[in-house]
């Protein structure tokens, strides 16, 4: 077959093809479906923490008047939080799995774009979130007489801020892993518990110090779960909470964005894409 | 495409590459290189480790940008425009193998896609078939053998049915008869498909028997390059062999060649 047969047998080569990032998305796909325990790990974590605040929950419950007016509020916010992290860590470990299988070289000489790669870490993430977390959520109404999804629409909005800020968490880490190499990779592990404490997961934002509490609006995470209290305690739709972590997010992105293409780019000079690995 | 796109599916001018910074300390691992490749040629690059043939094939690739220079890749400027040219070649080395936990047919199933081929499980099953690998497609491919990894990378590396394909040392670490037979298949592509062929390789028997012309490196330039037979006359030897340690040593023998070996490098 000469050369321009070929080009005969190809689709066309779009700026940001879907097809490329279903190809992507297949990739992560057909190692997890390899690995019972892997599968197996993404709900695990999950169901673990949601029943052990499950059980929190009841005890406080009867022992402590906050708790006991917001029905379920720390399964609430665990399931929540586990959200956050396992949208970092979908993002993270799907890298990182071209990291160990030192792959970056192969995928870069085909016309796969960052940009396409990026959409199909989110897309794993996604998927991969959607597997640990829900399970868990389903498991908390028998065992706890507890649903997530009496949140209503709301959850919709909590869920999408939670996950796309887990995001841009786990393209810093791309783009630290990629600059200093896999002596970085804890990160992925433990970035985000940094941001726990000043999340307010579990304790409104107004328990922290002052100066802390600015720090604390500054996340869309903050805001997501001030807005979940909102609704178990009160009853109302926070939309200021949510258009502040909209708005955060936004500017978040942009910038983990910014770090991860200036990282990426740095890592074309320096030659990393072929060398890096274990 | 004009002209010289048709005939130079490579053409480079001054191309260099320097590492670190003027503080730390800077080395130059491609220092002002100008070649061009002609199209349907199988083109050696040759050079002991150091010289600079990784850097080279690194930046062709568009995995690593230059510090200077141009370089056209079928006629696509590959610093600002690199996504044209892609999809339309392609890339082995055995020193950058495919996932291990992937499946043979899994991991030719995903580049399939990624090079936007149509009937990918079609094109897979046929060059397993030609490379001899249908009844590995279920296995993973980290459990196979130095040899089935090799024909598994050739089998990525042509998906596409490349028509500039780069190869780093295609038959390292192969044993003589699997390394004669990829040599053979890859023989057979190239005067089937009339693709170009850039072949990095410390194997002389290799480039004596599959290239065109060969590019001495040493210390980053182009030292020489010429035929096999071309530089065998020149550099008065009865193998490239003898003409690699020449170069690799610095020893030319004699003025002549070394006058000579300076005006085909020019």
């Amino acid at each position: 077959m000469l050369p321009s047969d070929a080009a005969a047998m190809v689709h066309a080569n779009p700026a940001f093809s879907l097809r490329r990032v279903g190809a992507m998305v297949l990739r992560y796909w057909y190692l997890l479906r390899g690995s019972w325990p892997r599968f197996l790990e993404l709900a695990y974590w999950p169901t673990m923490q949601m029943i052990l605040w499950g059980y929190i929950n009841q005890f406080m419950a009867s022992s402590s008047a906050w708790v006991a007016q917001g029905a379920g509020v720390l399964v609430s916010a665990v399931l929540l939080w586990d959200v956050l992290f396992r949208g970092q860590l979908g993002v993270s470990v799907s890298f990182l799995e071209e990291m160990w299988s030192r792959n970056l070289g192969h995928l870069f000489v085909s016309p796969l774009r960052p940009g396409e790669w990026v959409a199909a870490l989110f897309g794993m993430s996604l998927i991969r979130t959607v597997i640990g977390v829900v399970p868990a959520a389903l498991l908390a109404i028998p065992l706890f007489g507890y649903s997530l999804f009496d949140l209503g629409l709301p959850l919709a909005g909590f869920f999408a801020n939670l996950i796309v800020f887990g995001w841009s968490l786990g393209l810093v880490i791309v783009a630290l892993i990629l600059r200093y190499g896999m002596g970085a990779e804890g990160l992925a592990w433990i970035v985000v518990f940094m941001l726990a404490p000043v999340s307010a997961v579990y304790y409104p934002v107004s328990v922290l110090p002052g100066w802390l509490q600015w720090v604390a609006l500054s996340l869309p995470s903050a805001h997501v779960f001030e807005g979940m209290r909102a609704i178990l305690f009160d009853g109302t739709m926070r939309w200021d909470h949510l258009a502040w972590a909209v708005g955060l997010n936004a500017l978040f992105m942009g910038l983990c964005t910014a770090a991860f293409l200036y990282s990426f780019h740095q890592a074309r000079v320096r030659g990393a894409l072929l060398q890096t690995g274990e | 495409m004009d002209q010289c796109a048709k005939q130079h599916a490579i053409r480079v001018e001054t191309l260099t590459k320097r590492y670190g910074t003027a503080r730390s300390g800077e080395v130059t691992a491609v220092d002002g290189i100008s070649f061009t490749v002609a199209a349907g040629s199988v083109t050696g690059l040759l050079g002991g480790n150091g010289a600079g043939k990784t850097t080279t094939i690194s930046m062709l690739l568009g995995l690593l940008l230059p510090t200077s220079g141009t370089m056209e890749v079928l006629g696509v400027d590959m610093v600002r425009h690199r996504h044209a040219a892609l999809p339309r070649m392609n890339f082995s080395s055995p020193y950058v193998e495919l996932p291990h936990r992937l499946t043979v047919r899994e991991n030719l199933t995903v580049y399939g896609h990624l090079y936007g081929l149509k009937g990918v499980k079609r094109r897979v099953e046929e060059l397993a078939e030609h490379l001899e690998l249908t009844r590995f497609l279920e296995r993973p491919s980290g459990g196979l053998s130095a040899g089935q990894k090799t024909r598994v990378a050739l089998a990525k590396a042509l998906l596409n049915r490349p028509e500039l394909l780069l190869l780093d040392e295609p038959t390292a670490s192969l044993d003589p008869d699997t390394a004669d037979w990829i040599r053979t298949y890859l023989e057979r592509y190239r005067n089937e498909s009339g693709a170009t062929i850039l072949l990095a390789s410390h194997n002389m028997l290799e480039v004596e028997r599959m290239c065109d012309d060969v590019l001495m490196m040493r210390q980053g330039r182009i030292v020489d390059r010429g035929s096999p037979a071309g530089l065998l006359a020149r550099y008065g030897r009865t193998s490239l062999e003898d003409v690699f340690l020449d170069i690799a040593r610095d020893r030319a023998n004699g003025e002549d060649a070394r006058r000579e070996a300076a005006d085909a490098a020019e």
